[in-house]
């Protein structure tokens, strides 16, 4: 059965872009432990000759014909910016 | 040790549609700020993406230009990453389902044709674009803050990555001048790296020559121009010998070029293992082309290859470079064809098209290669302001070789003799002043000649018969 | 004074028809309803003022794009956030005329199956305040319930509309998935997310299943019905096979209770016509949550990255580079399940477990389909409790999620096969309504409201909680 390490906590914690504090760390290494055990059951199961389902239903070709539409006004684009600079979103360098 | 430099190219090329990947905004990357977004391409909570036909089509057209077969079915999956430029937080790409696989370019160069393994040509959607402000020149480092502009995001994106068979800079720089002239050709980019609808990343590593290990490489970003590249990768490839011939071991890392700067030395970074956890994207359905396109009619849209034009010029014995000038438009190759054909030799019929039409800007798709071939055979026999004026016309409708041929000048020596002979004969005085050393009188008999031809003599011809003849 | 507890959409459409009442009117006494219920159920997040439309009002769950008028999923990180555009839904609704009520609670990106998680508090449960709604559409199906609105739209994932209809002795359709356009609605799990209608009785299901339904050229993964809605009438059953699947109907953890009200649903149905068999589901039970498990936080960690204080939502406001405003935004804006199942999800799509995990989830939901697809050859409808308890106590599962995440192990398998459900309230057990879901084959909407109808009018529950009566 596979258990999720601190290491490993961290390591999807960077991943996933948040930023845990010490109690969040053991708290999810924990839980994730008992959901992983939880779910591990399927990898259990021998699948090689089935097919995965990406969707339920059994569709293809849906697409757009090349035709523009209007775009938002430079003002509904950044209305919900939480910083701007001019038109442009403003973010701290990284 | 003899070593061989194994290269690898991933062209990225912005398709030339009307409208964006994933939705129906209007490409605009260079437009005022922000004006070409809407929810979709902002990533507003809830949007979802809804594939652009034409650029698949325009996909599938490059995949078989480039002799690549065309899947069955193809997949999108999201490739997640965090970036201020990416605004969804992943990138729709495409992943082990690309919607092209397998293809190959005959790559024609001057010691024969190398052939390019096209591992795959997909279809993903272009970042937004970041500026670096606060720093110095808008670049990264020192930056203290980054705007951004989503004018770009979602504008699609062609990737084309090739096998490692490219051995050698220049190879490399052929390689993308010919991709880039298919591209265009195909009427799916303007592929121009200035505006940066093309661009490419270079993977070159070094083994020793004739075995076929593949040792570490390493990545060369962010060049501006071919030219650059094929000098970048020339360094690359002498600094990587020179760690193997010093007992060192090559580091995998990305070396990022400075585009505004050419002479400074790459930024290098070690390569992060990315986990950019793909899987498939649950918002897209798959894509069938054999479906929806015949394969055959989408085939006879393709225009001539450039690469196999390329191959017929430097076989008719043009060197390297006319014959990829000669290229880069192929209304020049059908006209340096069309004089090969009225038998003019490469070499005057190359540096006909490529210097006389392109001085004249007269368009070579509009000239009579067949006229205009009589005119350029007798040359040196026609007064240059004759000969240019034919050129000038060359494009006209009606043009006609005969009224410039008129102006052709007399060199025959037999027509020429009788002339030079009587004019000797009434100068008596002027031939014997000549013989006595004064040879400024050249000039004054070729004159003499000149009125009395009515100016068709050929002013070589009769310099070079009079000074025979005043010899003896 | 209209009487909103047990006017019905369908009654309401009929007093306007009639003119008896305006449609400010009407939109007025439901805000009243709110102003006097709600302070206790906390079922809306916010309420909307003008009346826009000559139809019967409506609320939508929370994460339904709203021009306008804010959106937050239930989370703090997406708190002030006012959508520039409509869901495909809201339009639609817009274009029937139906005016918006308000947006209702939720778990914090339908997370949940109780509306505990909301980062905005819990709703409670207008039949016993201190138990939950269900969840995470407890906001819209108490709403519906305590007559604050006589319709409603919540969005099914794993069970979020089913399992609160059920806990909240109402009726709730989770649709076929591609039959309603998901565009504008804030995304969870984009193969599983469904919305569909909250309601008092089937007949306005239907109704609103018809507004809201078919191809939207803006979601590539809709299609148009293969055959109107139709408005169920009969009142038997006949000519309708039923299959009673064990696994369903037997799991462990079933109360006692939910099962009695069941097989007198069951009963009922025999006497209406239909023939009942048992079945059998072996390994769509079984392997169903840990399948779902895996998938909806995978593609959640996915779906849940645009979330970067970048474009709209919250953003720290502390200093530091990039990285820290990322990793510090999204730590203060998230709650805990959202967080855990980005972790989960993150992990198990990370490189080495992909195929372990993701891989082979995707391919046990081919059996789960397969399983479903061969009991329809020889039944029109399955049958099983929607939730195997009734209402349970605020705080009783907060602490286990995993106790949590079993309140849909009997919703979460037909849904991974993209299946419609219809929970209808079958009867009381401890004073609280129990759910009967009815599932059929992909597009036999017309089916479950044909049978969910007949059996509703022969049950006769009493849809009004009985301390409001």
């Amino acid at each position: 059965m596979v258990a999720i390490s601190r290491d490993e906590v961290l390591h999807v914690a960077q991943l996933a872009r948040l930023d845990l504090t010490e109690q969040e760390i053991e708290r999810f290494q924990e839980q994730l432990n008992a959901i992983l055990e939880a779910v591990g059951k399927v990898a259990e199961l021998d699948l090689s000759d089935v097919e995965p389902t990406a969707h339920p239903l059994d569709l293809a070709n849906v697409w757009a014909e090349d035709e523009p539409r209007p775009s938002l006004s430079v003002e509904e684009a950044l209305a919900n910016a939480p910083d701007r600079d001019g038109d442009l979103f403003r973010v701290p360098a990284g | 040790m003899k070593w061989e430099a194994v290269i690898g190219l991933e062209i990225h090329v912005h398709l030339k549609t009307r409208t964006k990947m994933f939705c129906r905004c209007a490409v605009g990357a260079l437009d005022d700020p922000n004006t070409r977004t809407c929810p979709v391409c902002l990533a507003h909570p809830g949007t979802l993406p809804v594939p652009n036909k034409q650029a698949i089509e325009m996909t599938l057209r490059l995949g078989l230009a480039l002799g690549c077969r065309v899947a069955e079915r193809a997949i999108f999956h999201r490739k997640n990453y965090f970036y201020p430029d990416n605004p969804k937080g992943y990138q729709i790409s495409q992943y082990d389902e690309p919607l092209c696989l397998n293809g190959r370019l005959r790559l024609p160069g001057p010691d024969g044709v190398a052939e390019v393994g096209i591992t795959r040509a997909h279809l993903e959607e272009d970042a937004a674009k970041t500026l670096h402000v606060g720093g110095a020149e808008g670049r990264i480092r020192g930056a203290t803050a980054s705007l951004v502009d989503f004018n770009r995001a979602g504008t699609p994106l062609v990737e084309i990555v090739t096998e490692p068979d490219i051995r050698s800079a220049e190879q490399a720089r052929r390689f993308l001048q010919v991709l880039r002239r298919t591209v265009v050709e195909l009427g799916i980019s303007d592929a121009e790296m200035e505006k940066g609808s093309l661009r490419f990343d270079v993977n070159v590593s070094v083994r020793p020559g004739g075995s076929d290990e593949l040792r570490t490489r390493t990545e060369l970003k962010n060049m501006n121009s071919f030219a650059f590249a094929a000098r970048g990768i020339e360094r690359e490839i002498e600094r990587q010998i020179a760690i193997y011939e010093s007992g060192g071991q090559v580091e995998q890392e990305t070396l990022h070029f400075d585009p505004s700067r050419e002479d400074a030395p790459p930024l290098r970074s070690k390569e992060e293992a990315q986990d950019y956890r793909y899987f498939p994207e649950p918002d897209l359905l798959p894509v069938e082309p054999l479906r929806e396109w015949s394969l055959d009619e989408l085939r006879a849209t393709l225009p001539e290859s450039p690469a196999a034009r390329l191959e017929r010029v430097l076989a008719a014995g043009v060197d390297l470079r006319d014959a990829e000038a000669l290229n880069a438009e192929p209304e020049r190759v059908s006209l340096f064809e069309a004089l090969r054909d009225a038998g003019i030799e490469a070499k005057p019929a190359a540096t006909f098209v490529l210097n006389d039409i392109t001085r004249h800007e007269v368009d070579p798709a509009r000239v009579n290669g067949a006229e205009v071939a009589k005119v350029l055979r007798d040359r040196d026999q026609i007064p240059r302001e004759a000969f240019d004026a034919a050129v000038a016309a060359s494009a006209t409708d009606g043009f006609s070789a005969e009224e410039y041929l008129r102006e052709r000048t007399v060199a025959d020596a037999s027509e020429l003799d009788p002339v030079i002979d009587r004019i000797l004969s009434e100068n008596e005085q002027q031939v014997e002043a000549y013989r006595g050393g004064k040879e400024g009188l050249l000039g004054f008999f070729v004159g003499q000649v000149m009125r009395e031809t009515q100016g068709k003599a050929n002013p070589k011809a009769v310099n070079d018969r009079l000074r025979e003849k005043l010899a003896k | 004074m209209i009487e909103t507890l047990r006017l019905t959409a369908e009654d309401a459409a009929g007093m306007l028809e009639r003119g008896e009442v305006s449609a400010a009117e009407l939109h007025g006494a439901y805000r009243a309803a709110i102003n006097e219920r709600d302070p206790e159920l906390h079922a809306f997040l916010t309420t909307v003022d003008e009346v826009e439309g000559e139809g019967v009002p409506i609320a939508f769950k929370d994460l339904i794009s709203t021009r306008g008028v804010e959106t937050t999923a239930g989370s703090k990180i997406l708190a002030g956030y006012e959508p520039v555009f409509d869901a495909t839904v809201a339009s639609r609704c817009k274009a029937a005329g139906l005016p918006l009520l308000g947006k209702t609670n939720m778990d914090e990106f339908a997370m949940g199956s109780s509306t505990e998680n909301s980062g905005f508090g819990p709703t409670r449960n207008p039949w016993d305040p201190e138990r939950v709604p269900g969840g995470s559409s407890g906001g819209s199906t108490t709403a519906v319930a305590a007559g604050l609105a006589p319709w409603a739209l919540g969005s099914d994932t794993g069970g979020s509309i089913k399992q609160p209809a059920a806990l909240c002795g109402v009726v709730g359709l989770r649709p076929t998935y591609g039959t309603v356009s998901r565009y504008g609605i804030v995304a969870f799990a984009s193969s599983l997310d469904q919305i569909g209608p909250i309601t008092k009785t089937v007949r306005d299901c239907a109704l609103l299943y018809r507004i809201v339904s078919g191809r939207d050229p803006c979601d590539s993964t809709t299609v148009e019905l293969p055959e109107p809605v139709e408005l169920p009438g009969g009142e038997d059953l006949r000519g309708l096979k039923i299959g009673v699947p064990r696994e369903l109907n037997e799991t462990e953890g079933i109360e006692p209770g939910v099962s009695d009200r069941v097989n007198s649903a069951l009963e009922l149905a025999k006497e209406l016509g239909a023939e009942i068999e048992e079945c059998s589901l072996p390994r769509s039970v079984d392997f169903g949550l840990p399948c779902y498990y895996l998938i909806a936080p995978s593609e959640a960690s996915s779906n849940l990255a645009r979330y970067d204080g970048v474009r709209y939502g919250h953003r720290s406001a502390g200093d530091g580079d990039l990285r820290e405003l990322y990793a510090r935004t999204r730590d203060e804006g998230f709650g805990d399940e959202p967080k855990r199942r980005i972790m989960l999800g993150t992990y198990a799509l990370s490189a080495g477990y992909y195929e372990a995990f993701y891989g082979q989830a995707q391919k046990v939901r081919t059996l789960i389909k397969q399983e479903h697809d061969a009991l329809f050859e020889r039944f029109d409808l399955l049958v099983s409790p929607t939730s195997p308890t009734v209402a349970f106590r605020l705080g009783e599962r907060t602490q286990n999620p995993l106790a949590m995440y079993l309140s849909d192990v009997l919703t979460i398998p037909s849904n991974m096969a993209g299946l419609p459900g219809l929970s209808i309230p079958c009867g009381l057990s401890e004073g609280l309504p129990v759910g009967l879901q009815l599932i059929g084959p992909q597009f036999s909407e017309n089916t479950l409201f044909r049978a969910g109808h007949a059996l509703e009018k022969a049950l006769g529950f009493d849809f009004v909680p009985e301390r409001l009566r």
